[in-house]
């Protein structure tokens, strides 16, 4: 009874972390329909940024510093590497932005070396709950994720910039004819999923607290899995994917039989969800136009 | 028939691989021996170009991203080299093993090939390329977590050794039988229909184009010779092992096709000649940390040729210093100009890259020499 509780545990706080990726990927690829590789590597800097400013002794300060850093990042890559693209065929765009991905790693080898870093953010401890323990870290995670997905929920929603957003999503053209600006509405986009990706860095410190510059390739990749999951392009369902697939994961390394094959079989649900229903639980149809 | 320049345009690349395989095969079996270092770099060059040019055949002829190119190789090492394992005992390690061992791991990637062709016709662009990038990684963690007797697992599959004065001879010649292939696959009307599908799925479906089949054999096809280079890695590693195959040599594989021109197959095998040329004495010059330059290098090239090459805003600089253009400007000039007015001339020409509004203007320009022969025939 209690190992299932702390597995289903060990899931919500390991999919906490996923959501809050797949969040980012959503929101990018909702708007800029492109699938941002390097979002993972974002992930990754905003680890190194928090080792970095932890240097000031304050976590709060070194946490913001990093989103700050992320955002400036983030906002950078799509200007350099992603807006002159724009109009180009969906292929040179994917394979710029796995450029991207591997550029972010390499020069964070060069910089910080290849040895991993360790950095301890916080100490939260942790409490007993029906005799088992349970980390605050991960119900701190938790809390997060959801307070940030209902915030842009809201965000999307009820503020002038998240109906813009709505409208490039659904038609950028159009949006543009309705005096909106595409290209900020893109970079403000970009600048969001890239300080979700630097608190995801932050999860993903207080879960292993070690810093390397190919961290974020396989969490980037499982959360895309997650985002599809769940429905590309729709808030909630990057949470639901982010979860479920959290869930898969910490159920499947309990398993002994299994625990091996745990990517596989995560990669497995991503092709049979793709095949089955590629808008995913909570995506919305998409009609293919001439 | 039409044996002029355009024509041996065609043939060159076979004809200058044809001519280093034989004298470099003609220098061994005379009892001449290199050394193992450079036959080693042969062998690897062999089946880089086999890996980039069916690569090419699906990111640069079909427009899709596969991200797991390096999964239908591991799958054809692994089986090539155990089927070569099971028969060394009672065939020999002669050619005979080999071909059979070729037969099964092609076979065995074009299998892994339909399975990810499938999904393939449902979806497209970045899902289909996340949906390679997982096949790949699932066929690693699967040869990886396989028993010691059947693959090896964690440590691999050991594969029998092949007289290695021989073994690059035998890599050139697959090389020409695949460059055959892909060439004559390309520029025959099958090439034609994958083609028009990259260019546009709808129009190409409303002009009768059967786009599951051409998708699907073009996905196959791309497999199977993606198995083949596999079959060759395991005769030249002596033993395979699954971690080799990840991401990154998918990767380093699209590198050699995006540097090599998308959709242009000698400009494939000269990039994987060159890359793997590269990651031979790269390593030796960049020591340490500096190692990871080459990763950097390989970031650059994609980011750099992908946005110069299709960046919207970039056109009237590339017209204008357009490289490519210059040198079929020059390659025409020698050729005499009423072989160019011809129509299947002008395929031949641009046998890849036309578009809609090529064909249209090409229609035009034909209408215009009609209407001036007509207006000349009254006159």
């Amino acid at each position: 009874m209690e190992e299932i509780l702390s597995t289903l545990i060990n899931g919500l706080s390991l999919g906490g972390i996923y959501a809050m990726i797949a969040l980012g990927y959503t929101m990018v690829y909702g708007i800029a329909k492109m699938l941002n590789f390097a979002h993972g590597d974002v992930i990754m800097v905003g680890g190194y940024l928090i080792y970095v400013f932890m240097a000031t002794n304050n976590p709060l300060l070194a946490i913001l510093l990093a989103c700050i850093g992320c955002v400036i990042l983030g906002v950078c890559i799509e200007k350099i590497a992603y807006k002159p693209l724009r109009g180009a065929s969906p292929l040179a765009v994917l394979i710029t932005a796995i450029g991207v991905s591997y550029l972010l790693q390499s020069l964070a080898q060069i910089v910080f070396g290849s040895a991993s870093k360790m950095v301890t953010v916080y100490e939260f401890g942790s409490v007993q709950l029906l005799g088992c323990t349970i980390q605050v870290s991960s119900l701190v995670t938790l809390a997060v994720t959801v307070a940030v997905m209902v915030a842009l929920t809201m965000f999307v929603k009820y503020t002038r910039m998240g109906r813009a957003m709505i409208a490039v999503s659904e038609d950028k053209s159009a949006a543009q004819l309705m005096g909106i600006n595409v290209d900020r509405i893109i970079m403000v986009t970009f600048a969001i999923g890239s300080a979700l990706a630097a608190l995801a860095g932050l999860f993903y410190l207080l879960k292993a607290p070690n810093v390397f510059n190919t961290m974020g390739a396989m969490p980037g990749i499982k959360a895309f899995t997650a985002a599809v999951i769940g429905g590309i392009g729709s808030i909630p369902g990057a949470m639901l994917g982010g979860i479920l697939l959290g869930m898969v994961e910490s159920v499947s390394y309990k398993i002994t039989a299994i625990a091996p094959y745990t990517d596989a079989i995560e990669f497995t649900i991503l092709i049979v969800i793709l095949l089955v229903r590629p808008t995913g639980f909570l995506g919305k149809k998409r009609r293919e136009k001439v | 028939m039409r044996l002029g320049k355009i024509k041996i345009n065609h043939y060159i690349n076979y004809l200058l691989i044809g001519v280093l395989t034989i004298v470099l095969g003609s220098i061994t079996l005379a009892g001449g021996k290199f050394d193992n270092s450079l036959l080693f770099l042969l062998e690897k060059m062999g089946f880089n170009i086999i890996l980039a040019v069916s690569l090419s055949l699906v990111v640069g002829f079909l427009g899709e991203l596969s991200l797991g190119h390096a999964g239908f190789m591991c799958v054809g090492a692994y089986l090539g080299g155990k089927v070569a394992a099971l028969l060394v005992p009672s065939l020999g390690n002669g050619l005979i093993t080999f071909s059979i061992a070729l037969l099964a791991g092609a076979a065995a990637a074009a299998i892994c090939g339909v399975i990810i062709g499938i999904p393939a016709l449902r979806l497209r662009g970045d899902y289909l390329a996340i949906v390679t990038l997982a096949f790949g990684e699932i066929v690693k963690s699967l040869f990886q977590n396989t028993s010691d007797e059947s693959f090896g697992g964690t440590l691999g599959l050991e594969t029998p050794r092949f007289d290695r004065n021989y073994l690059f001879i035998i890599a050139f010649v697959l090389v020409l039988i695949t460059l055959a292939v892909v060439q004559n696959y390309i520029r025959s009307k099958h090439g034609r229909a994958v083609t028009a599908i990259r260019d546009n799925e709808i129009a190409a479906r409303a002009t009768g184009i059967n786009v599951t089949k051409y998708k699907l054999l073009t996905f196959i096809l791309s497999a199977a010779f993606a198995g083949v280079a596999g079959v060759l890695y395991s005769y030249s590693n002596y033993r395979v092992q699954s971690a080799k195959f990840g991401y990154n040599y998918s990767i380093e594989i699209l590198v050699m096709v995006v540097l090599g021109g998308m959709g242009n197959i000698n400009g494939s095998i000269i990039a994987a000649v060159l890359i793997t040329w590269l990651n031979t004495w790269l390593p030796t010059k960049l020591t340490g940390d500096l190692a990871v330059l080459q990763n950097l290098l390989y970031a650059l090239i994609l980011i750099v040729i992908v946005i110069y090459n299709n960046a919207p805003g970039l056109k009237g600089f590339r017209d204008k210093y357009n490289f490519g253009a210059l040198a079929k400007k020059l390659i025409m000039r020698k050729v005499d100009p009423s072989r160019i007015n011809d129509d299947k001339a002008k395929w031949d020409v641009v046998p890849t890259k036309i578009s809609m509004d090529e064909i249209l203007s090409v229609d035009m320009k034909q209408q215009e020499v009609y209407t001036d022969r007509k207006r000349g025939g009254k006159d």
